[in-house]
């Protein structure tokens, strides 16, 4: 089924698409939703929202989308399986749809004791492999999960989900994204890129699996704002890689917030010529404003205009 | 087996703070075999609470019992008589033994001496690990004598998610990832195969506990 997400159209004419990402308020503050979006409205072609990202509470994905759509710019809504169960997925996806939302990026999530509600209950009703499936089975059959019952009305979603080619086992993860495209995801984003010999690698696997042909590829990025950041990461942060020579370029950069920028800017130009590799999603964490800078600087602008 | 772990001694004198004679029990089975309610746990917490009142001056009056198995009617209905002579039990067997109690002396208030934890497996002498949680309908033929319900922080039926790292959980750094040892295990018996199937949703409300508290029963056992 064709959904006629802008993201979707940009990806079947085979024009590299770029994404960015958009974290909602700790509050209700819509002016927040509306500064951020601004950032970002012109250089990318679609946003996602995050869902209380690192189980930290926050505006609820839906409602925040609603906000970009009334806006005129297009959302990619993530959704996490830690606080949901297939009643409560399966009806927000009605509302979203019914909202306007047109992409969905399916997420298991970040684990609940990392956030600021330590004690709360998770719920991992389905995984983000069995997510995929029953939005699948949402759109493409027009029946709930595991039933006969017709939905009424369409569901035109394309189906994202996200992919680490650098949390281990590495021989098993582009396995794990083929589990992904049986289940019928349509884009991929994967985690932040730093250690392009990995990624290549990986890339490799996914090629000699034909899963490229199958699913469009948007690598991800993230600027680093200083030599602290970078350090911070690569030590703390499970499933991220930073070489050493990159966390050398930017302690030791006299301006390391513009090394982060140009680090970031010569990332998506070498993950560009990567066969399969069909968009980049840049993850500017409470940095968006650098985002019409990066997508300049790498000649990823102006974005295209599909009727 | 079943795991548990004695609570903090001034959460168990609160408990039996109204009371002068109790019966303290313990079991025989899982909660001796970890060290947190058998024969010799209820001696050692029995002498504990008479220490620690007559210390305050309010002497407890502590009898002492450790059943095969507090679980079982027939274990508990030995306990008929000295119920009589206290006001009430605190028990260090597992949480179905405490209900065992209290379903067969409806009479008599009965306190949880232990946290039952989990159903795991001895790693080494003083260490435990969860192993099953009773979801009602086993995979581990799927995932090669792992359990990924048990084992895996969010409970991932196709896993690893991003946060496995050398082996390791991110939640717990200490913890294995199950999805690592799942892969190692099917890899090691050339089954990786078993692995591209896409597992699809588990009816967890008709298998598992969400379809409220599960009976079995065994028409050719019942008499």
């Amino acid at each position: 089924m064709k959904v006629e997400s802008n993201l979707e159209k940009i990806l079947k004419k085979g024009i590299f698409a770029v994404t960015g990402e958009l974290g909602p308020p700790k509050g209700n503050d819509v002016s927040v939703v509306k500064r951020k979006a601004e950032l970002l409205r012109g250089y990318v072609d679609a946003i996602n929202v995050t869902d209380n990202q690192t189980a930290i509470v926050r505006m609820s994905s839906m409602a925040t989308c609603s906000f970009l759509i009334q806006l005129g710019l297009e959302p990619i809504m993530q959704m996490v399986t830690r606080d949901r169960n297939r009643i409560a997925i399966q009806s927000d996806i009605f509302g979203a749809t019914a909202l306007g939302v047109k992409n969905l990026l399916c997420l298991t999530g970040d684990h609940h004791t990392f956030g600021n509600q330590v004690d709360s209950k998770n719920v991992h009703d389905l995984d983000s492999v069995q997510l995929i499936h029953c939005v699948r089975t949402m759109r493409d059959e027009g029946t709930l999960l595991g039933g006969e019952e017709k939905i009424e009305g369409e569901i035109k979603i394309f189906i994202g989900a996200a992919e680490n080619p650098f949390a281990d086992p590495f021989e098993f993860r582009a396995t794990r994204l083929g589990k992904k495209v049986a289940a019928g995801v349509n884009f991929i984003q994967t985690q932040c890129i730093y250690d392009m010999n990995r990624f290549k690698e990986w890339m490799k696997m996914v090629r000699d699996r034909g899963l490229h042909e199958k699913v469009h590829i948007l690598a991800g990025v993230t600027p680093l704002k200083s030599g602290g950041m970078a350090r911070y990461m690569a030590k703390n942060v499970s499933g991220i890689i930073i070489p050493d020579e990159i966390i050398d370029r930017v302690v030791k950069a006299k301006k390391p917030a513009e090394e982060g920028i140009k680090i970031c800017v010569e990332q998506i130009q070498e993950l560009r010529e990567i066969e399969g590799v069909h968009g980049v999603h840049i993850m500017a964490i409470e940095w968006e404003q650098m985002v019409s800078k990066i997508t300049e600087m790498a000649g990823l602008l102006p974005r295209p205009k599909i009727e | 087996m079943i795991k548990a772990e004695q609570k903090p001694i001034d959460e168990i004198l609160r408990s039996v703070d109204p009371y002068n004679r109790i019966l303290l029990s313990g079991c025989g089975a899982c909660v001796a075999v970890c060290h947190a309610g058998g024969e010799k746990e209820v001696g050692l917490l029995a002498s504990s609470l008479r220490m620690a009142r007559q210390k305050i001056g309010k002497r407890i009056e502590v009898l002492e019992a450790t059943p095969a198995r507090q679980c079982e009617p027939e274990f508990a209905s030995e306990f008929a008589e000295t119920i009589e002579k206290v006001e009430a039990v605190l028990s260090i067997a597992c949480g179905v033994g405490v209900q065992t109690i209290a379903r067969s002396f409806p009479n008599t208030p009965v306190f949880p001496g232990v946290n039952t934890t989990f159903m795991g497996e001895t790693m080494m002498h003083g260490v435990w690990e969860e192993r099953c949680q009773a979801c009602g309908n086993c995979i581990l033929e799927k995932t090669g004598g792992v359990c990924p319900i048990a084992r895996c922080a969010k409970q991932l039926f196709n896993g690893p998610c991003g946060g496995s790292s050398k082996g390791k959980c991110e939640i717990k750094r200490e913890a294995d990832c199950a999805w690592q040892l799942i892969y190692d295990r099917l890899k090691n018996l050339n089954q990786l195969y078993k692995l591209e199937e896409v597992i699809l949703p588990k009816r967890w409300g008709v298998e598992s506990r969400d379809s409220g508290p599960r009976r079995i029963v065994r028409e050719d056992l019942k008499v």
